[in-house]
């Protein structure tokens, strides 16, 4: 039952991730308590320098600043170590470690791998020490359209929902299951477990679609902080 | 098939980011003109759900497995322009909460993945669905293609922004900036592993979600498949070209001579021993389809072509009799 397995660690991981991000959010650190606005602007900012730099030098200094940046803000390094990057590493590192033997040398190698480590840092960076309905106003403030700002929203909140339900499914199909299932028959689960959770999916996007009806909502989006 | 930040200039960002916006921009006015209310809970959900299903480990063929999109069944559940909606937010919030694919790259993923999938998804989906009723096997083949066709797709996409990186974008030394490797590595190196293990994940996972919501779901299919007739497969189609061809099997009679490599030992002058030997092995009860007792030709041709069918239909019949008998013990 490897793959059961396997999909329930990917979304128990995921749950923990965002748990993480919550407690970490709350606390009392240099980020968290600088407004959302400037953090998102200040850490585009930065993303764009790492981004754009020719030279490794600035990009380096960008990624060790996010690292202080992080002490100060009190995420723990080890644990930005183990869900940002080694991820980040493991991904952009298959890609781009050939190249570190091949002609565009070590050089042409370290520029992506450093790149997308300090871009996965600053996005880490505003996600843990920002709740996530802030960010959505904040993203408001800039001018990012109402009806994109919602589906985000409300997307965020219904992950969670759903991640619930396909945990459960695949945890009480996993403790129904005994010995070794064949292949075939492994494939034919994974799709009717997808199949299932779409389903479900549907039926929670009309039952919120009627909600949302019931308390008023014809199609005009207005947010909390367009009405102040 | 997420591209991180760090592999694509912020030149190349940027212009994907501008070819993906007139695509979301029309997806956004033709889902409010569509459903207008539903449209926010319809996304999100959906957006919600490929979020998950890009989790799911799935065991492919050789002992390997891998993860799907979700993009072609999100494609042929929704529609093209939702699922472009559905997809771009789960690959933002993949982006900007997991940092899985780039910020600076979102762009890219958008118009790679949900941008480009959606639309190839959906295109080929209904090329080879056509109007086959929403129950037929031809749908679930027509989504298997689809998720192929999607995935890879937006891989080959993905790979000629990569390939493109060195040659535009390096230092004075010419040190690669951003993707190190040529189009003629990046293509291979992308490809491989899409046309093989992610296609065969994508294939897999998409078909087997059609194949299954056949069974329990089928009104979720027929959203997107308006032309396709209600009720159960029906196989009239099939009668009547089989019937068709037997009438038309007399026009066999019209071609001269003898099949190549078809010779029967008369045909030569002096035929090998061992082809006389083995010819003689076995005398079928209509040698040339000609039916003892029947003069004409043609009327031997036609029976014959009614009574090889008739013999295969009931040894089919047979056949699945003895396994439906098995899979009850």
């Amino acid at each position: 039952m490897r793959f059961l397995e396997t999909t329930l660690r990917h979304l128990v991981k995921a749950s923990d991730y965002a748990a993480m991000a919550d407690r970490v959010a709350s606390g009392q650190g240099w980020l968290q308590k600088i407004d959302p606005r400037a953090k998102i602007a200040g850490l585009a900012a930065l993303l764009m320098v790492a981004s754009a730099s020719r030279q490794i030098t600035p990009i380096a200094a960008v990624f060790l600043f996010a690292c202080f940046l992080a002490w100060r803000s009190r995420i723990l390094i080890l644990k930005l170590a183990r869900w940002v990057w080694t991820p980040v590493f493991l991904f952009t590192g298959i890609i781009a470690l050939p190249a570190a033997f091949l002609s565009p040398g070590l050089r042409g190698a370290a520029f992506p791998v450093l790149r997308a480590e300090a871009a996965a840092t600053l996005s880490a960076l505003l996600v843990l020490t920002t709740p996530w309905p802030r960010i959505l106003r904040a993203l408001r403030w800039f001018r990012v359209p109402a009806v994109a700002v919602v589906i985000l929203g409300m997307t965020c909140r219904y992950i969670f929902t759903i991640l619930e339900t396909a945990l459960e499914m695949l945890e009480s199909r996993k403790s129904r299951t005994v010995g070794i299932l064949p292949p075939a028959e492994k494939r034919r689960l994974a799709s009717a477990s997808a199949g299932v959770l779409l389903s479900k999916s549907v039926a929670l996007s009309s039952e919120v679609h009627l909600a949302m009806l019931s308390r008023g909502f014809r199609g005009d989006i207005r947010l909390m902080e367009d009405a102040k | 098939m997420h591209i991180p930040d760090g592999y694509l200039s912020p030149s190349t960002c940027a212009a994907l980011y501008a070819g993906s916006t007139p695509f979301w921009y029309t997806a956004l006015r033709r889902m409010r003109r569509a459903v207008h209310t539903r449209m926010i809970p319809l996304i999100s959900v959906f957006a919600a759900f490929s979020f998950i299903v890009m989790m799911f480990n799935l065991p492919l063929p050789g002992g390997t497995s891998g993860h799907a999109l979700g993009v072609a069944i999100a494609a042929i559940v929704l529609g093209p322009w939702a699922s472009i909606l559905a997809i771009s937010t789960a690959l933002t919030v993949q982006a900007v909460f997991f940092a899985d694919g780039g910020i600076t790259a979102l762009g890219a993923n958008c118009f790679n993945i949900a941008i480009t999938g959606s639309l190839s998804a959906w295109a080929v989906y209904r090329l080879i669905a056509g109007r086959a009723p929403i129950e037929s096997p031809r749908r679930v083949m027509a989504a298997a293609i689809a998720g192929y066709t999607a995935i890879n797709l937006g891989a080959l996409l993905a790979a000629v922004e990569f390939g493109i990186q060195p040659r535009f974008f390096h230092d004075a030394a010419g040190t690669p900036l951003y993707a190190p490797y040529p189009l003629h590595i990046a293509i291979p190196a992308m490809m491989i592993g899409h046309l093989t293990i992610a296609g065969i994940a994508e294939m897999a996972i998409t078909g087997g979600i059609v194949a299954w919501l056949q069974r329990s779901e089928p009104q979720l299919l027929k959203a997107t498949a308006p032309a396709a007739p209600a009720g159960r497969y029906s196989t009239r189609p099939l009668w009547i070209g089989l019937a068709a061809l037997m009438i038309l099997s007399p026009l066999g009679v019209l071609a001269a001579g003898t099949a190549w490599g078809e010779w029967s030992p008369s045909f030569f002058a002096s035929p090998p021993e061992g082809l006389k030997k083995l010819s003689a092995f076995w005398s079928a009860p209509m040698p040339g389809y000609a039916v003892p007792l029947f003069h004409s030709h043609h009327l031997g041709y036609l029976l014959s072509a009614m009574i090889g069918t008739g013999l295969i239909i009931l040894l089919s019949l047979g056949f699945g009799l003895l396994t439906r008998r098995r899979a009850s013990q």
